[in-house]
């Protein structure tokens, strides 16, 4: 009786956390999401500290060249932005949204860069359907995650970590966000950190 | 054999227990629009719009209109950004139009989205009718998490019941198109 009894719960349980899980997802991906469900929220150790300086570094930028992150020293604010893995249910709306708020980031002299470790023909086929984005985007796809590994955010499994890290103008790291990976960063408190950078 | 006969047992019968929130297509036309509270809009012209009194929270059906479109979008979502100046419009026309101004209601419900968030979806595109922050997914669970953008159409009936008319995911396709279909599908048509 007892092993029908939890086999009945057992059922009724699968059922329920079978149910979708919450993040909002655009109707601009249509199908073309994959979603393997709820992940570990976080699968890496962090190389890097605040008050550090930001490793330096330099990816290919989807729309051609290389981004480096010294080109910006002394002269702006930079946010970088890592996203685990295109075609992915979170970070296909995670990017659209900064794409909007351009001036908030011109307010604070910042310039925002996206970087994933996917190949440049898939950066380049994911972010088509977010419109025309006014930041570089970046693969660190080879050598695999390398700069996702140096600030200590590359996954097991070979994805980033869902992170935001600010770095002023001196090229020191301010602030830290390495996001549970299945939640998207309010914007309000990416715009308060960088409220806090000297003018 | 008996063990795995009872958990498919119960596999069906949470099925069929399931709330709305399980069915990923959200609202059915037909059926009454899942309970949803929102809290009061802090501008007195949005109060008066909807035509609420005092602050706190409230239901949808107590909204003052005969239909009233419910749009679930997000500010990180490409397609409500496209279609934010479309929604606008729609807006207008309604506005503008003496029989359906007062009777056709619009509001914004932003999945995901904090205050924040909604502000910044709203400045951007100088949205004229009232959004709603859901910050916790809380709406849009109840909706069956419905890609954005969503359209819902709700018919408040004069006996206080109401009922989902109208559900769309996707864009407008064309503002009289779509007032067309609203008119249409809620019978507000006939009583012009």
């Amino acid at each position: 009786m007892k092993q029908m009894a939890f086999a009945f719960l057992l059922g009724c349980a699968t059922v329920f956390t079978m149910g979708p899980s919450a993040y909002g997802r655009s109707d601009a991906f249509k199908e073309n999401i994959y979603d393997q469900g709820p992940m570990k929220p976080r699968d890496s150790h962090l190389k890097v500290k605040v008050g550090e300086k930001a490793p330096d570094f330099a990816l290919p930028a989807m729309s051609g060249g290389k981004v480096s992150l010294s080109q910006f020293h002394g002269k702006q604010n930079v946010v970088l932005s890592f996203v685990p893995a295109a075609w992915t249910p979170v970070c296909s709306d995670q990017w659209p949204g900064y794409n909007i708020v351009k001036d908030l980031f011109d307010q604070h002299d910042a310039v925002l860069i996206g970087i994933t470790v996917d190949n440049i023909p898939t950066l380049f086929a994911w972010t088509r359907q977010m419109g025309k984005l006014w930041f570089p985007v970046l693969s660190d796809f080879w050598p695999h995650g390398v700069v996702a590994d140096r600030y200590g955010v590359l996954r097991s499994d070979g994805m980033s970590e869902r992170a935001l890290f600010v770095i002023d103008k001196e090229g020191i790291i301010r602030y830290i966000d390495v996001h549970d990976i299945n939640q998207r960063p309010r914007l309000e408190i990416l715009m308060g950190e960088l409220e806090k950078l000297p003018r | 054999m008996r063990s795995l006969i009872v958990f498919i047992v119960g596999i069906w019968m949470a099925f069929s227990m399931a709330p709305d929130a399980l069915a990923a297509d959200g609202p059915r036309p037909g059926k009454p629009l899942p309970s949803i509270t929102l809290t009061a809009p802090e501008s007195p012209a949005h109060k008066d719009y909807l035509g609420l009194s005092g602050g706190g929270s409230f239901h949808i059906p107590q909204i003052k209109a005969r239909v009233v479109i419910i749009e679930i979008f997000s500010m990180y979502c490409p397609h409500c950004q496209t279609e934010a100046p479309m929604v606008n419009d729609l807006y207008k026309k309604i506005e503008d139009t003496p029989s359906l101004k007062g009777k056709i209601k619009l509001i914004g419900i932003g999945a995901g989205n904090t205050p924040f968030e909604v502000d910044v979806f709203k400045k951007k595109y100088q949205v004229p009718f009232p959004l709603f922050p859901d910050p916790d997914f809380v709406v849009h669970k109840a909706v069956g998490e419905v890609r954005t953008p969503c359209f819902i159409g709700v018919r408040l009936n004069s006996d206080g019941t109401d009922q989902v008319f109208y559900q769309k995911v996707g864009g407008l396709e064309g503002v009289d198109h779509f007032l067309g279909l609203i008119l249409k599908q809620s019978g507000i048509d006939q009583e012009q």
